[in-house]
């Protein structure tokens, strides 16, 4: 190819914002494809609350329900269960629940709950996303030899206690989420909605 | 037969057929001493073969949809003419798949075929172990089993760990706020198009690498650089062979003692005792209870035992991640004058002994529950496993080699 009379300085401005501009188009019409990836309208609008009866939720049970799609645990703590809180404060990463985005601020308190009885937490590891299972003091299988109940992860071995405090060496870095609730009345709770309202 | 030279030649004159059938296969000289360990390139292109065809077949009765998807697995297993034949050859070529590859992978660690003029071709080798390993997970969500969903749950969750964007990240991956349909439907869509559409790419560059820089072989020695002058041509190099008819008959003598070994799988241990099939899966997806011991298929063992080692969310994935980068690296990380395990000393040979230890160590400590005493182990044996990269600029210059040879040694 002959290059005489040719302006390449020229030439080479021409390529480069051809290039530029074929860059900039490629750019936008990828934004489409990036933004269809996004959680749908219907499954933003998924999660209405859900309503949970308490009545029948003896000192010491768990009972699950779905909400959003995550499993959230409502756990009635015995008397001795919350009085072994404070004791395990030293071995845990976040005693006082500090990080503010693990629960609302009316859970921001020694017990992570509303009404102290009652934990309310999302069974949703803050590790990789699985769900604990709950061991009480003296179940088989205990994860160290003073446990004072709480729950354990199977996948890489979390623990976190009965306010879903995470403890120490573990690889789960932040407790365990406490969703927005609120109470209907004694033995009704209504998970999603904080009593001011909104979710 | 005049006839069909005349219709040859008609198409040559359009498309580049004999020039291809030559420069890949009939005149490709590859060494003369290949041995075993040579069977598995091409046997991963077999099980590669083997998964697009079988699952070209397993779509056409598969539903994407979480509600459909566990029980039309079922229907191909149960009501499908021939169904189960499909779905376990599916199933077991990708822990086959897994099996080849890795033997591949050592082979190059062995006899250094990671070294230079190689480096690019070990590093698409490893971009396909990479493609190899999101098809297969993408895949093992498909069958919306227990062990799908939480599975799916614990990498997706991986993403979050990174710092500023990334549980916007695993939103996105996602599509919704937990592993639902929305993810079910995208994994499906990327495991029969978008990988291995590109996986097909790779190896199509990673053969056109290899036969630019032709192939290492067990003594490590480049044949390139040898004497000229063979049976079949002159300035190609002596201790050459062409690929065809010698190691296309060599590698189909391989491809029967390979079906043997896969059929008997597929035949009579499909599940293999849950190694290539995990019990839990057989129970559908609940996103309110995590089965009590989840663990990843066998071939993510390993880097699942070194991301559990680390008491960390954000350094453990790091970890994991820096597992499969060493192996990037390799190529600039050796520094030995030899290539060959042959004319490598003692030293070498023992930390490649010793990172085979590791890596099968970590494996199978990677499918065990995470008690204290096995933590502690898959932390010494993850130690071990960086030390092999971290420490071979050294260990490589210090070790005591032995002369490489000239030419090829063969045995006749």
């Amino acid at each position: 190819m002959s290059t005489e009379g040719v302006n390449t300085a020229r030439r080479r401005f021409l390529i480069a914002a051809t290039t530029a501009v074929g860059a900039v188009g490629a750019g936008f019409v990828a934004v489409p494809f990036v933004v269809s990836m996004q959680p749908s309208a219907k499954a933003q609008a998924a999660g209405a609350p859900v309503e949970v009866d308490i009545s029948k939720l003896e000192p010491g049970q768990k009972l699950t329900v779905e909400w959003r799609g995550k499993p959230v645990w409502v756990v009635h703590r015995t008397e001795q269960q919350l009085a072994d809180l404070p004791s395990l404060n030293n071995l845990l990463r976040d005693p006082n629940s500090e990080v503010a985005t693990q629960q609302p601020a009316y859970a921001q308190n020694p017990t992570r709950a509303l009404k102290d009885k009652y934990s309310v937490l999302i069974g949703i590891c803050t590790h990789l996303g699985c769900s604990p299972s709950y061991v009480l003091a003296g179940d088989p299988g205990q994860p160290t030899a003073d446990w004072k109940g709480g729950f354990f992860c199977p996948c890489h071995g979390s623990l976190f206690d009965l306010a879903g405090r995470v403890f120490q060496g573990v690889p789960a870095p932040t407790n365990l989420v406490v969703p927005p609730y609120t109470y209907l009345s004694d033995t009704r709770i209504l998970v999603g909605v904080d009593h001011q309202g909104a979710a | 037969m005049n006839m069909l030279v005349a219709l040859r030649d008609w198409v040559d004159a359009r498309i580049p057929l004999m020039s291809t059938w030559n420069d890949h296969l009939a005149q490709y000289y590859a060494p003369k001493n290949f041995n075993f360990w040579y069977y598995f390139g091409s046997l991963a292109l077999l099980v590669f073969v083997v998964q697009i065809l079988t699952g070209i077949f397993l779509t056409m009765n598969y539903k994407p949809d979480a509600a459909l998807a566990f029980a039309s697995v079922e229907y191909i297993m149960r009501d499908v003419e021939w169904g189960w034949l499909i779905r376990y050859l599916h199933s077991t070529g990708a822990s086959f798949f897994f099996i080849v590859v890795y033997l591949h992978m050592f082979r190059g660690l062995m006899y250094g075929s990671y070294r230079k003029p190689r480096e690019l071709l070990w590093i698409i080798g490893m971009l396909l172990y990479l493609a190899l390993m999101a098809e297969a997970f993408m895949g093992y969500l498909l069958p919306w089993g227990q062990m799908s969903f939480w599975g799916a749950q614990v990498i997706i969750s991986l993403f979050g760990a990174i710092p500023f964007v990334g549980d916007d990240l695993a939103l996105w991956i996602r599509g919704d706020y937990v592993i639902a349909d929305a993810t079910l439907n995208r994994f499906f869509a990327f495991h029969v198009i978008l990988v291995p559409f590109i996986l097909a790419g790779l190896v199509f560059v990673h053969i056109i690498a290899l036969h630019e820089v032709g192939s290492n072989n067990p003594d490590g020695v480049e044949i390139k650089k040898g004497p000229k002058g063979n049976r079949w041509s002159k300035d190609k190099p002596a201790d050459g062979i062409p690929f065809h008819p010698y190691y296309t008959v060599k590698d189909i003598m391989g491809v029967a003692a390979f079906l043997i070994i896969f059929c008997s799988v597929i035949f009579f241990y499909p599940e293999m005792g849950g190694w290539f099939l995990e019990k839990d899966n057989f129970i559908p997806a609940d996103p309110l209870k995590t089965p009590q011991h989840i663990v990843p298929l066998w071939y993510f063992t390993p880097f699942y035992a070194i991301l559990r080692a680390i008491p960390d969310k954000l350094w453990g994935v790091v970890a994991m991640g820096g597992a499969i980068f060493c192996l990037f690296v390799l190529p600039w990380l050796d520094r030995s004058p030899v290539k060959s395990i042959r004319y490598k000393g003692i030293i070498f040979k023992a930390a490649l002994a010793v990172f085979v230890i590791s890596f099968v160590a970590l494996g199978w400590l990677g499918t065990q529950p995470a008690t204290p005493l096995l933590t502690n182990f898959a932390r010494l044996f993850t130690a071990l496993y960086f030390a092999f990269f971290i420490l071979m600029p050294l260990y490589s210059v210090m070790d005591k080699t032995k002369p490489e040879p000239d030419r090829v040694t063969y045995n006749h």
